[in-house]
């Protein structure tokens, strides 16, 4: 058996890596697109001011919603301000937030609570230094100020794990998902029905041959710009390679479950497409889910790119630890099991 | 070895929603010889081979192989070449071979593959490069990675030039030689006469005839066909029946139970024989006169 899933794969990894055009394209595409956004977002790379607000009378459907509507904004002249993107956090999500102020991705965090009234800056941001010198000529109760440091977070910074993910989702889906249909379609799988090649083990020999070629093209994609532009890695390059890997089979069996039965490579493109476009939108991929609708916040669950992102981000960004990414992780394992049983259930190595 | 039977069809059926493509074929097919399934587009030949391949599952119907039911030895004997097989891009002819070899427990080396199926010129090139004499080539090489005891072979020489479709006859009867049992389907009645040492002829999802070339060919016909220039033959053509046939030069077709009294009819109306020609029935004759003239889809 192992035999036989090894030929598969040598040889489908050679007909990949011979195909020089399809190569450099999976090389080349993740390197523009980090550099081009890199270039493009060098400046400030969000037109507003973003500033969190906790304060009593918040419900944690408002504050999911980002709806600043339940809060009396008589609280505080501050939160007239207009040009000012204010969203509301749960008490809970305070330390997060905190977190955030630091490393610049929200300017400032506002807590209006009756025993708080603190308000958190950064020392080192220019938007805080505005935001508090607005605060300050503002009628409203007197808050004492918390400086919080780190560094800026830039949005390449953040948006990296998103670019190699997308390149990541189109490798997996259209390699694996549109190969099969060819081979189909092609009439490639009805000869190798005629051998005693199981269908398990030609999805396996799939997964792990583009599994390979994946991991080792956005690990070098990633090691490459990482070099050159100097990403913020705070946390553990294993546990980083541990969300690839796992993504990266999620990802592929979500492929092999397209390609489970269809026999049209137009067919294939179209529901493919259906697939990564609004995984694409809805993952978190180029901005923040936060402050989308909860529907699209749910939805955005369901792909599991929304997971390895998140996951990614937080390894990168936040130094997260296996702990902290669990939830993720089961999720990927979990679509991976579903996606890859269900793909075999439903395997055909026929057109007709 | 000859007379067992290696593939036995009973009542074969695949029906489609608006066809019955095969309606309940029987026959098998002794170990050691080329069989071969002849018929029109659309009589059901591939249909009831790849049932036979265990690609397509029967309607209805038993197929066995050895005794058994179709199964993983039957796998594991069998070598296949579709009237169509794609392979994967940017491989060799070496690597496909390679590949295939490595999905069966035993077979042949890759020498030996070689040897038998003169690959040594293009072993090293890619294998969607090949002529279609060199890519039948490598398809049967393919077919034989696992020195199957049975070999199925689709329309194997279909758009090849007289040349290449003579070699692998020869490449055909190697295999044979060897002992092993070959499956053919063919629209050349040259081809099966040549390689077949007992046809099936099919028509509308049926087998309609069965046996030897020789056998079907005596049973079916005791007469000869005489070929002349419509021009030779003069007032003749008022005393012999006789067919035209749409050639550069315009010649009729006698049929002829005796060729001595046909013979004797045209000399005495004053028939030119110079550039007569007598021949016997051929298989294409007998496949024409069980399926009919009219153009099938």
């Amino acid at each position: 058996m192992m035999r036989r899933i090894w030929a598969t794969l040598y040889a489908r990894s050679l007909e990949f890596i011979r195909d020089r055009s399809s190569l450099g394209w999976n090389l080349i595409l993740p390197v523009i697109l980090v550099f081009g956004l890199a270039f493009v977002f060098s400046g400030d790379g969000r037109p507003l001011f973003k500033v969190a607000v906790v304060a009593e009378g918040m419900t944690a459907s408002a504050v999911a919603a980002e709806d600043l509507s339940e809060v009396d904004t008589s609280l505080h002249e501050f939160l007239q301000t207009r040009h000012v993107q204010y969203y509301g956090v749960t008490p809970d999500e305070v330390d997060g937030t905190i977190r955030k102020v630091g490393r610049h991705q929200v300017d400032m965090l506002l807590d209006l609570r009756a025993n708080e009234q603190k308000y958190w800056v950064n020392g080192d941001s220019q938007k805080g230094y505005f935001l508090e010198k607005v605060l300050n000529g503002a009628d409203g109760p007197a808050l004492s100020k918390q400086s919080v440091s780190g560094e800026e977070i830039r949005y390449v910074d953040w948006v990296l794990p998103g670019i190699l993910g997308m390149n990541m989702m189109f490798s997996c889906l259209f390699g694996v998902g549109y190969v099969i249909v060819r081979y189909r379609k092609s009439g490639y799988l009805k000869r190798l029905n005629a051998t005693p090649l199981r269908s398990a083990e030609f999805l396996l020999a799939q997964v792990l041959s583009r599994a390979a070629l994946v991991i080792v093209v956005t690990a070098a994609v990633f090691l490459g710009t990482h070099l050159l532009m100097d990403f913020t890695m705070e946390g553990s390059y294993l546990n980083l390679l541990l969300v690839l890997v796992l993504g990266t089979f999620s990802l592929i069996s979500l492929g092999l479950l397209i390609a489970a039965r269809v026999s049209s490579e137009e067919l294939a493109g179209g529901l493919l497409n259906v697939l990564t476009w609004p995984m694409m939108l809805l993952s978190g991929v180029w901005f923040s889910m936060e402050g989308t609708h909860p529907l699209m916040q749910w939805f955005s669950q369901l792909s599991p790119l929304t997971h390895i992102l998140s996951a990614a981000r937080a390894i990168m960004i936040d130094g997260a630890g296996l702990l902290d990414i669990s939830t993720h992780l089961l999720v990927l394992i979990g679509t991976s099991i579903v996606f890859l049983v269900l793909g075999a259930v439903f395997f055909k190595w026929t057109a007709d | 070895m000859q007379n067992t039977p290696i593939i036995t069809v009973r009542n074969l059926q695949k029906h489609y929603p608006e066809v019955k493509a095969v309606d309940g074929v029987n026959f098998q097919v002794n170990s050691g010889i080329c069989f071969g399934l002849l018929g029109p587009n659309g009589a059901g030949k591939t249909t009831t081979i790849e049932m036979m391949e265990g690609i397509s599952k029967p309607t209805g119907g038993e197929i066995f192989y050895k005794g058994r039911r179709q199964g993983e030895q039957f796998r594991s004997e069998a070598g296949i070449q579709f009237q169509h097989t794609a392979l994967q891009d940017f491989l060799t002819v070496r690597e496909n071979l390679n590949f295939f070899r490595a999905l069966y427990p035993d077979g042949l080396g890759m020498d030996e593959l070689v040897s038998i199926c003169r690959l040594e010129n293009f072993l090293d090139r890619d294998a969607n490069k090949l002529s279609g004499g060199q890519r039948q080539r490598m398809l049967l090489s393919i077919a034989l990675v696992n020195d199957p005891e049975v070999v199925f072979l689709d329309e194997p020489t279909t758009g090849l030039d007289p040349q290449a479709r003579l070699n692998f006859w020869d490449l055909v009867n190697s295999i044979k030689a060897r002992g092993k049992t070959v499956l053919l389907t063919t629209h050349y009645m040259e081809e099966a006469y040549n390689l077949c040492d007992e046809i099936a002829i099919m028509d509308h999802g049926k087998v309609i005839a069965i046996g030897s070339p020789d056998e079907l060919l005596s049973k079916h016909f005791e007469d000869v066909v005489i070929e002349l220039p419509e021009s030779d033959l003069g007032e003749a053509a008022e005393h012999v029946t006789h067919r035209r046939l749409e050639k550069v030069t315009p010649s009729v077709e006698i049929v002829s139970k005796d060729v001595n009294v046909t013979l004797q009819t045209l000399m005495q109306h004053g028939a030119s024989l110079s550039n007569l020609s007598v021949r016997p029935r051929s298989l294409e004759d007998l496949f024409l006169e069980l399926t009919g003239k009219e153009l099938r889809a």
